[in-house]
């Protein structure tokens, strides 16, 4: 199985520990992802605003770029690039106005009107392998690793391109048992961990981060399971702070999604760069026993 | 809080922007206060998301061009999935930036952003905050 793939602008930099297990995984698990010639950013952020039509271009061209490769589906790994493309392509579908607006734009383009599905890699892992076939796949089973999914808010809003319900969200959950670990649920897992704000107002992000990490500490989790670069960023780097506004908070590993399915697939854990992660969770998986296969990181 | 409504301080042109830029029929509200409830940013606001609302049918422009909020708004769509009649608070919360941003106000200046946060900040960071806070 071969599948148009867009990475990103963060996944080839400094969120290399969300693509390249995502890459080696995939193999082991049968399907290759073919990066889309030519792509560009997204734009991170969906145009809101009725008459923002330029912002719109960079998300299609992307679009457009999949549909030259012939194929029906596009994955993404990082849900930010999932959101701003899969709005666009809704956008491109169901609004005929503005659809003739864009292609009249992109006059060197061939038009587009929403053909390719913008699909998410948790999407592909359910409904195209299934948890079962991903079970039976599993090498090292993360056993006794108690992981709070969390889903941050680009996976899961606006409701029309949830990957999966919006109130109560299994995704993740049914991931992490695929991969024998138990997943911790804890109220915060759809919560924003204040996104961009990090670019103004820097001092609110500690705010968000401790309601999302205490939260999921509380209920007993070791550590945190994630999809997003920025919500990695805020979650992670902002511990630091957090270590100190707070004695008794020790930090708390978090993961990529596509890391601990390597881990678990029985990759070798350099592929995960778990170097990039912040705060490093070596000591966590060398007590859980999953670090014995690769050795070193 | 208390505020002075009066024609003479209705801003139709501020609330006719507004609805244009948002797609949005502000007459939806009916103050129930779910948006304010679901925030997870409430807390730092000084407006809450409920309030702008009504303030801006009301036509206050003063009060939110002001107010904080808008700029403390990470487009999380808490409220938007929630808000029992569907309006969509992400999309007025836009609007209003960007009737600030088109304006050739900055809310961001990239030259004042920190070589080291430059280095750390992932792309989305920066491409997100720029789009949300420079015109």
């Amino acid at each position: 199985m071969s599948l148009a793939y867009y990475p990103g602008c963060t996944l080839k930099t400094k969120a290399k520990n969300l693509e390249e297990p995502a890459i080696a995984s995939m193999e082991v698990l049968g399907a290759k992802l073919e990066e889309i010639p030519r792509w560009n950013c997204c734009g991170a952020v969906y145009s809101l605003a009725d008459d923002d039509l330029i912002h719109q271009v960079a998300p299609v061209r992307n679009l457009i770029r999949a549909k030259e490769q012939g194929g029906n589906e596009l994955v993404t790994l990082c849900s930010f690039c999932l959101n701003t493309l899969k709005r666009a392509n809704l956008l491109m579908k169901e609004n005929a106005e503005k659809r003739n607006t864009l292609n009249s734009f992109m006059d060197e383009e061939i038009d587009y009107s929403g053909e390719v599905k913008v699909v998410h890699l948790l999407e592909v892992l359910r409904d195209e392998i299934g948890w079962e076939s991903l079970a039976q796949k599993v090498k090292l089973p993360l056993r006794e690793l108690k992981v709070a999914p969390y889903y941050g808010c680009t996976l899961l809003r606006p409701r029309e391109v949830a990957i999966d319900s919006v109130e109560n969200p299994t995704i993740l959950h049914e991931f992490l048992k695929a991969l024998g670990a138990a997943p911790v649920d804890f109220p915060e897992s759809a919560r924003c961990c204040g996104s961009y704000q990090i670019v103004s107002n820097p001092d609110d992000i500690s705010g968000y981060a401790w309601d999302i990490l205490s939260s999921a500490l509380s209920r007993g989790a070791e550590a945190l399971v994630l999809t997003c670069p920025l919500c990695d960023f805020n979650l992670g780097r902002g511990q630091e702070e957090l270590r100190k506004q707070h004695s008794e908070f020790k930090g708390m590993p978090l993961f990529y999604f596509t890391q601990l399915l390597a881990l678990a697939l029985g990759i070798d854990p350099q592929v995960c760069h778990f170097e990039l992660n912040y705060p490093g969770p070596e000591s966590l998986l060398r007590e859980k026993n999953l670090l014995s296969r690769g050795g070193s990181f | 809080m208390s505020v002075t409504i009066s024609p003479k301080r209705l801003r139709r042109e501020f609330v006719r922007k507004i609805k244009e830029l948002s797609g949005q029929n502000l007459q939806l509200c009916y103050q129930c206060g779910m948006c304010s409830g679901v925030c997870p940013a409430v807390s730092n606001m000084d407006l809450s998301p409920r309030q702008i609302i009504e303030l801006a049918r009301l036509g206050l422009e003063e009060e939110i061009i002001n107010s904080k909020t808008f700029w403390i708004c990470a487009s999380c769509l808490a409220c938007t999935v929630n808000c029992p009649r569907g309006f969509d608070l992400s999309k007025m919360m836009e609007a209003i930036r960007l009737l600030t941003l088109r304006k050739n106000v900055d809310h961001v200046r990239p030259e004042e952003i920190s070589p080291e946060e430059r280095r750390t900040l992932p792309q989305i960071a920066m491409v997100s905050g720029l789009r949300k806070f420079t015109g």
